[in-house]
């Protein structure tokens, strides 16, 4: 940045400024570089710039005024939940406004006959649940940041969790959403029903990444508590066994409520943090939950216990009360945060593939561990094919990060070659955006900037995530040789 | 029979796209009843058949366009395994794109989801011609917009499906139905009461004074779910979930105007001045079908009021067959069909005027 160019920078951000707060008291506007550091980057922290300003509204028509102002200035705009994304969808820009929905907390309404709640997108995953409790229900999908998280940002991320194989994705999980749009307007999208008129515009904002509308208001669905959840635990001396047992627990026509996997590395790691008492000595360990009536939960762990052992587990245990169910889980859910304690840092994937495929990429993954000597703990939604390997690395060691970030591209290179996803529930957002290069052809790509630009004109909301330029992917392109043939090879290069 | 007509599929709509020609998208034409009347010559996709992969362990199938429903069905049943969402064929020439473009589902709909909920991917040509593949055989994926539940219910106007893939499920256990004799507003009553406990209900109907509820999974849950809940055996319940999935029960044996209402499901009455209009629910009350004399925009009117939507499903002439947009909503559906179809040959008005 030159001097002319930084002298302009602070006059538009003084000019922002003063029209801001004709808009929003003092407190909602933010604009000290000490207060924007909070909002320098989300989860995955690798990532850091300050915004220009941040905005902290609690009125829909504060957000309307906000946008206007942004799409008449032509200045982008980035919004932000709890800022617990792991893929970079809310790092901000730094000529650019960013906007926390974070006030936007409230539970509006509960209604156990339609069994919805309408709420604010600033509302905590968890919260939903706790609230629904006492007419029994609850919000299914429950990432693993739940207790952080808010709705808003599981709606732009269409979040997953351990339960997605019979509950489904957030996507699954909602009905109508309040959404404003860049030129400021409201839109309703979904209804009061099932379904609703024309095109499915609920599905296409599910996962935006906050690309093509500002959420302001969620109506999401609700579920009775299963009347009860019970866990068997079982070790695995091969962790392609483990694999099979999952695929013969399908094929027995039961679907369990949660479906996990972890390697030794991740069991290890898991029994030193929060001693659950994982057997040291596998290889890999499932966690099968079974949830439903009593009468179904009874008859399905005689059976999936049948089916464990007829797939040579070494070991299989079913919690004997709530408190060892509550045991065996602990340790899958603190697998990120004890893999953590082994390294100085972590680098968490999120590719999904065709399950039968598990043991050609544990193969890879190992291989590509070695060659990179970077060491990898494997922690896996198996009942639905989205593996989170971990990549244990240190930052501090020059060009270390680097090489993890290349051997986590790899991965998920690999993830599309077997025929899945980059990305099962973490998004996009900057940190997977060379990888959809390899996903999506350049028709393909065309076509997401088209749905973009039939919300958002003049591409002000969220700019540069989730979806790269073309011009990117021929650069990314020229050092990915794939097949021996270049992609995009209709583009010119310079 | 299988065949790959992708080829000759994608010259003709090239070939359109440079003429400007209008094309009508036809894959076993066995809801031809269902939107506005398109006048273009016909595309055909019921020779673009074939099952293109299935695993049952992987709970996913992908098939060609044009198979028909009734044999992803059968080899899905010999699995032990079915479509969640319940679809209606209407005709045995039904085709799994047809029943994907629609997204028309059965009675489970409400306890399992749609036709949407289930697609996970699918491959299509767009008005220029072009092959595009969204989504994928995996059900989780998140990278990229969810281009392909777009094209669930677009009927055609946004692509032409090439392939879908389905996430399918296994076939429950055991399957009762308990009926119940009682007025409207005690079926509500009953089917909300219901829906807040984890009875295993997988779907429910009201007309006539009967309420059916059918209870699906493992049998002692089954049993012990109709157990609690009392209520008359139905000896005839498969004939008669699939009857009324296929709009064979005499309800719908009329000439009047069929409307189909989505709504919330505990709304008791709508208020429309014909009172001897004649109702059948479905889905805890969250759908009901009307047979009604009274003019579409009396009822749109009273539909948007309370955020359902309304539309004619059979015996129409009238211009607004589905629910009308919002002048915001209805920009970006025309942006949208611009990005995909530039030049409005696929399935010109068939959702609406302005598609």
């Amino acid at each position: 940045m030159n001097m002319t160019d930084k002298e302009e920078h602070s006059g538009n951000k003084l000019s922002l400024l003063k029209a801001l707060l004709k808009i929003l008291p003092e407190d909602a506007v933010l604009h000290e570089k000490e207060d924007l550091h909070p909002y320098e980057c989300d989860g995955l922290s690798a990532y850091r710039k300050l915004p220009m300003i941040v905005v902290l509204p609690d009125t829909i028509e504060q957000v309307q005024s906000i946008l206007r102002l942004c799409y008449e200035l032509e200045l982008p705009v980035v919004a932000r939940g709890a800022g617990t994304g792991l893929s970079g969808g809310a790092l901000p820009l730094e000529n650019g406004v960013l906007l926390s929905l974070a006030r936007f907390k409230e539970i509006i309404h509960i209604d156990p006959k339609r069994r919805i709640a309408r709420v604010q997108p600033g509302v905590r995953n968890l919260s939903i649940s706790q609230a629904a409790n006492q007419f029994g229900l609850y919000y299914a999908p429950d990432p693993s940041s739940q207790i952080a998280c808010t709705i808003g940002g599981n709606v732009a991320e269409n979040s997953g969790g351990v339960h997605c194989l019979k509950y489904g994705l957030t996507v699954h999980n909602i009905q109508q959403l309040k959404i404003i749009t860049m030129e400021g307007e409201l839109l309703s999208i979904g209804g009061s029903g099932l379904d609703s008129a024309g095109y499915d515009l609920l599905a296409l904002m599910t996962g935006s990444e906050g690309m093509l509308g500002v959420i302001v208001e969620v109506t999401v669905k609700l579920l009775p508590k299963p009347e009860r959840a019970q866990a068997i635990l079982a070790a695995f001396d091969n962790v392609v066994k483990a694999g099979e047992a999952v695929g013969n627990i399908i094929a027995a026509g039961i679907i369990p409520a949660g479906l996990e996997m972890m390697d030794k590395l991740a069991i290890r790691a898991a029994e030193d943090f929060v001693h659950a008492g994982y057997p040291l000595d596998a290889e890999a360990i499932l966690l099968c939950e079974l949830d439903g009536t009593n009468e179904e939960v009874s008859e399905h762990v005689a059976r999936v216990r049948d089916v464990l052992h007829q797939s040579g587990a070494t070991e299989v245990r079913t919690a004997k009360d709530e408190a060892e169910r509550l045991t065996f889980w602990k340790g899958r859910k603190a697998a990120f945060p004890a893999v953590g304690r082994l390294s100085p840092d972590y680098y968490c994937m999120d590719g999904t593939i065709p399950r039968k495929q598990l043991p050609r990429v544990l193969k890879t993954m190992a291989e590509l561990s070695i060659e990179y000597n970077l060491p990898v703990a494997n922690v896996f939604h198996a009942g639905d094919g989205n593996l989170h390997p971990l990549i244990l690395y240190d930052a501090n060691i020059p060009g270390e990060l680097e090489r993890t970030e290349e051997f986590g591209g790899k991965i998920l290179e690999l993830c599309v070659e077997v025929g899945g996803t980059i990305t099962g529930e973490h998004g996009v957002g900057i940190e997977k955006i060379n990888q959809m290069c390899v996903q999506f052809n350049s028709l393909e790509l065309t076509h997401f900037h088209a749905v973009k630009a039939a919300f958002d004109e003049k591409s002000l909301l969220n700019p540069g995530k989730a979806v790269p330029t073309l011009h990117r992917c021929a650069e990314f392109g020229a050092m990915h040789v794939h097949k021996g043939e270049l992609p995009f090879p209709e583009l010119e290069r310079f | 029979m299988s065949a790959d007509l992708s080829q000759q599929l994608q010259q003709r709509i090239q070939h359109a796209y440079e003429a400007k020609l209008a094309l009508q998208i036809v894959g076993g034409n066995s809801k031809s009843f269902y939107g506005r009347s398109v006048a273009a010559e016909t595309l055909s996709l019921a020779g673009h058949s074939g099952v293109l992969n299935y695993e049952p362990t992987e709970l996913v199938i992908t098939a060609r366009a044009g198979t028909p429903l009734k044999e992803v069905e059968a080899l899905l049943n010999q699995n032990g395994q079915m479509l969640p969402f319940e679809p209606p064929a209407f005709s045995e020439q039904a085709t799994i794109g047809g029943t994907v473009a629609c997204n028309l589902s059965g009675p489970r709909r409400a306890y399992a989801g749609a036709a949407r909920d289930y697609l996970l991917g699918c491959k299509i040509i767009n008005g220029k011609g072009e092959i595009l593949t969204f989504g994928g055989e995996v059900m989780k994926n998140v990278a990229g917009y969810d281009v392909s539940r777009l094209m669930a219910g677009a009927m055609g106007t946004l692509g032409v499906l090439l392939e879908v893939s389905l996430k399918v499920l296994p076939k429950p256990e055991m399957e009762l139905t308990r009926l119940f004799n009682c007025s409207a507003n005690d079926a509500i009553e009953k089917m909300h009461a219901w829906s807040q406990t984890p009875l295993p209900i997988s779907a429910t109907s009201f007309h006539d004074s009967v309420l059916s509820v059918r209870f699906s999974g493992a049998a002692k849950a089954v049993n012990a779910a109709v157990n609690h809940s009392g209520g008359e055996i139905n000896e005839d319940a498969e004939k008669y979930w699939h009857d009324l999935k296929e709009h064979r029960l005499d309800f719908f044996n009329t000439d009047k105007p069929l409307w189909r209402l989505s709504l919330a499901s505990d709304i008791e009455s709508l208020a429309l001045e014909n009172s001897a209009a004649d109702y059948l629910y479905e889905w805890g009350g969250a759908l009901r079908w009307l047979k009604t004399d009274s003019p579409a925009a009396e009822i749109q009117a009273a539909m948007e009021k309370i955020d359902g939507h309304a539309s004619i499903f059979r015996h129409t002439d009238q211009v607004n067959v589905f629910q009308p947009l919002t002048p915001a909503l209805m920009r970006i559906h025309k942006n949208l069909k611009m990005a995909f179809d530039p030049h409005n040959i696929l399935n010109p008005g068939k959702l609406y005027t302005e598609l």
